[in-house]
């Protein structure tokens, strides 16, 4: 893969362009994402970062129009998976897109399936609706998939409940169901959250497998910059609703230029610290996306911001080959590094 | 069992510590079986130190934290603070004991009463132990919440109009009210944001340098236990199964579940990341309730013997200040030698 290259707006697998979605809530309006753009490419693995409340989860679900209208409402922006525009489509041709096109997995692997279902009609549900199989073919696609994904036994397990299996197993077989129809883009938010490391290990490298085996794009969310670097090719930051820089994984781990994206990775503890190295933290706190923000959103808690910063939202902007990144002062922060 | 002397810069002994929770069937509420939460755990703090205690849901982490501070009765085995046996303590031995010691919770939302104001949340124990009452404990308050970042104008408001890392700092100041020596952080700062996480990691630290304090870091963050701990106890399923100094432990691990979680951690670090090779460890964590026979870890090692099968290996100390419980270590190899585990892919 290469970043350098300026590509066709064409070949882009999925393009995203000026995604805005907002809440209308009694106590006001909810900014949940401002004017997200990027791109997408044939299994390519994009890293969306950021912490609790930035947006990451929405954005995912906007794109897939899973978000509740009312109270939330997407204001604004294109979703292009090969140039057809998903928000411009009906309720019945976006239904084709989900599960077959666009497949997604959730944090929680227990209240996504559902508990009074076996997980074998579970799996076989999206290949009778999206692949017109009987039941005796989906049964067999379905142990099929569940002995991909690692379960022992598989075709004994299809009768099984949820709460037979263990919260790993769980994720295994929510990533059977999301792959069962050779989706071109998986969607993972936060799927090893919930998850211990040593499962959490399994599972990353069982999406890593599958995607050499199926060549999918996979959009990993998570506020684990531990898990991103290992596994994407490019990463988004996000922050307060906004995508505020994306770059190649090397450059936004050794060369990040967003003060927040600096002071994230600071927050982390590294392996070679000696005892007692304090953490680079980031004063205050992220705000609640009630109303909207005047200027850059992180200007409050930025140690290198200017007068110009409380005022007006700086843009992405590139600075090397592939990386662009929003804010005023990225020079200096740039030197400061 | 370890035989840990009684030095005089000990401030917390464990001696097998035990903790089952029974399990009860039918209308009679018959006793059918125990889940084996804590099965055996023994280790001592030292003045001043801070001791990580880490391991996946379940290992029994959390529960080995409760039962040194009695809020679960321990089954059987001894917790010594500061020299004196707090496990048979009756309630006002026990009252006067529990000012040295204090715990911090790890769901800041549910570890703080919603109807108290910061005031009453933090001030309840010094009015409870007859230390401060009136002004003089509203002076004490102000001073606490300083100590921990917070401005002291808050104190007459509600958790809920808190943030998670604001609640956080109450819970500790609440700890630190009553002057305690030995803090149990019971995964303090797992609920919170990445960089919020940092605030309050970076907080725990000062105190400890300003006020002499001992903690126990009960965390399933790996990173973030290396990074404040001098010492790390690894647990799983109810026991320990390896206890050193955190760059041995780090650098060169000994019980393959050691070897397998640490090289199961993510690092922040493309370039590391990308040379690095896991051992992924099959299956999932056994049940306390019906443990496998033998070694714990028997079911997922991937350099299990016969003998693991039989034989619960003995928790001895195999090199100065390195504590290990594996049977490839004690029976078959020498410390020296050590293990080097299989890749499996």
């Amino acid at each position: 893969m290469s970043f350098n290259e300026p590509q066709p707006a064409s070949e882009h697998l999925l393009e995203v362009k000026n995604l805005t979605t907002r809440f209308y809530m009694e106590d006001g309006v909810v900014y949940a994402v401002n004017d997200v753009s990027y791109t997408l490419d044939e299994s390519e693995t994009l890293g969306v970062v950021g912490e609790s409340g930035c947006g990451k989860s929405v954005h995912a679900l906007s794109m897939m129009r899973l978000i509740p209208i009312p109270p939330g409402k997407i204001e604004a922006g294109e979703v292009r998976l090969h140039g057809r525009n998903l928000l411009e489509l009906d309720d019945e041709e976006m239904r084709r897109v989900r599960g077959a096109q666009i497949a997604m997995i959730f944090q929680d692997p227990m209240t996504s399936l559902n508990p009074v279902l076996t997980i074998g009609s579970q799996i076989t549900e999206a290949l009778k609706l999206h692949q017109g199989m009987n039941n005796k073919e989906a049964q067999e696609r379905s142990a099929e998939l569940l002995a991909t994904v690692g379960i022992p036994e598989a075709s004994q397990r299809l009768d099984d409940y949820p709460h037979q299996f263990s919260g790993g197993m769980r994720q295994r077989a929510m990533i059977a169901m999301a792959l069962s129809c050779n989706p071109m883009i998986l969607i993972a938010d936060e799927p090893t959250t919930a998850l211990d490391v040593t499962i959490q290990a399994q599972i990353i490298d069982l999406v890593r497998r599958l995607q050499d085996k199926l060549g999918m794009a996979v959009i990993w969310i998570t506020h684990d910059l531990g898990v991103v670097a290992g596994l994407a090719q490019r990463v988004n930051v996000m922050y307060a609703g906004c995508l505020i820089e994306t770059g190649p994984v090397k450059q936004i781990y050794d060369y990040p230029h967003h003060p927040y994206t600096v002071g994230l990775l600071g927050s982390l503890p590294r392996p070679g610290d000696p005892l007692g190295t304090r953490l680079l933290s980031i004063p205050g706190e992220p705000p609640d996306l009630i109303g909207l923000l005047e200027g850059c959103p992180f200007a409050p808690r930025c140690t290198y911001a200017v007068e110009r910063c409380l005022h007006e939202a700086p843009t992405l902007e590139p600075t090397e080959p592939g990386h662009m990144v929003a804010c005023w002062e990225k020079e200096n922060v740039r030197k400061a590094k | 069992m370890t035989t840990m002397a009684a030095t005089p810069h000990v401030i917390l002994r464990v001696e097998n510590l035990k903790k089952y929770f029974p399990i009860r069937r039918g209308v009679f509420q018959r006793h059918v079986g125990d889940v084996k939460a804590v099965d055996g755990v023994s280790f001592s703090v030292r003045r001043g130190e801070t001791l990580g205690l880490v391991g996946e849901s379940g290992c029994g982490k959390t529960t080995t934290g409760r039962t040194i501070v009695r809020l679960y009765e321990p089954t059987a085995g001894h917790v010594y603070f500061n020299g004196a046996d707090l496990s048979h303590l009756k309630s006002e031995g026990l009252r006067k004991v529990r000012c040295k010691i204090q715990m911090v919770f790890q769901d800041p939302y549910a570890s703080l009463n919603p109807r108290m104001s910061v005031l009453g949340i933090v001030g309840e124990a010094l009015g409870a132990h007859h230390i401060a009452t009136g002004a003089q404990r509203k002076e004490r308050v102000a001073e606490l919440l300083k100590l921990v970042g917070l401005n002291p104008s808050l104190m007459k408001r509600y958790p809920h109009e808190f943030s998670g890392g604001q609640r956080q700092r109450i819970g500790l100041a609440r700890a630190l009210a009553l002057d305690p020596e030995l803090i149990i952080c019971d995964e303090p700062v797992s609920a919170l944001d990445v960089s919020i996480q940092a605030q309050v990691v970076n907080l725990l630290a000062e105190l400890q340098e300003k006020l002499g304090l001992t903690y126990v870091f009960i965390a399933h963050d790996l990173s973030m236990v290396r990074h404040i701990s001098n010492r790390v106890a690894v647990m799983y399923l109810g026991k320990i199964v390896e206890l050193t100094d955190r760059d041995t432990l780090y650098a060169s691990p000994l019980h393959p579940y050691t070897q397998a979680l640490l090289s199961a951690v993510p690092v922040p670090d493309p370039s590391v990341e990308k040379k690095r090779q896991r051992i992924i460890l099959q299956g999932d964590l056994p049940s306390p309730a019906n443990p496998p026979v033998g070694c714990h870890f028997n079911t997922r090692c991937p350099v299990v013997t016969d003998a693991c099968f039989e034989i619960e290996p003995e928790f001895i100390e195999v090199e100065p200040n390195h504590f290990c419980a594996c049977h490839r270590i004690t029976l078959f190899e020498r410390p020296d030698s050590r293990i080097k585990l299989e890749i499996s892919v």
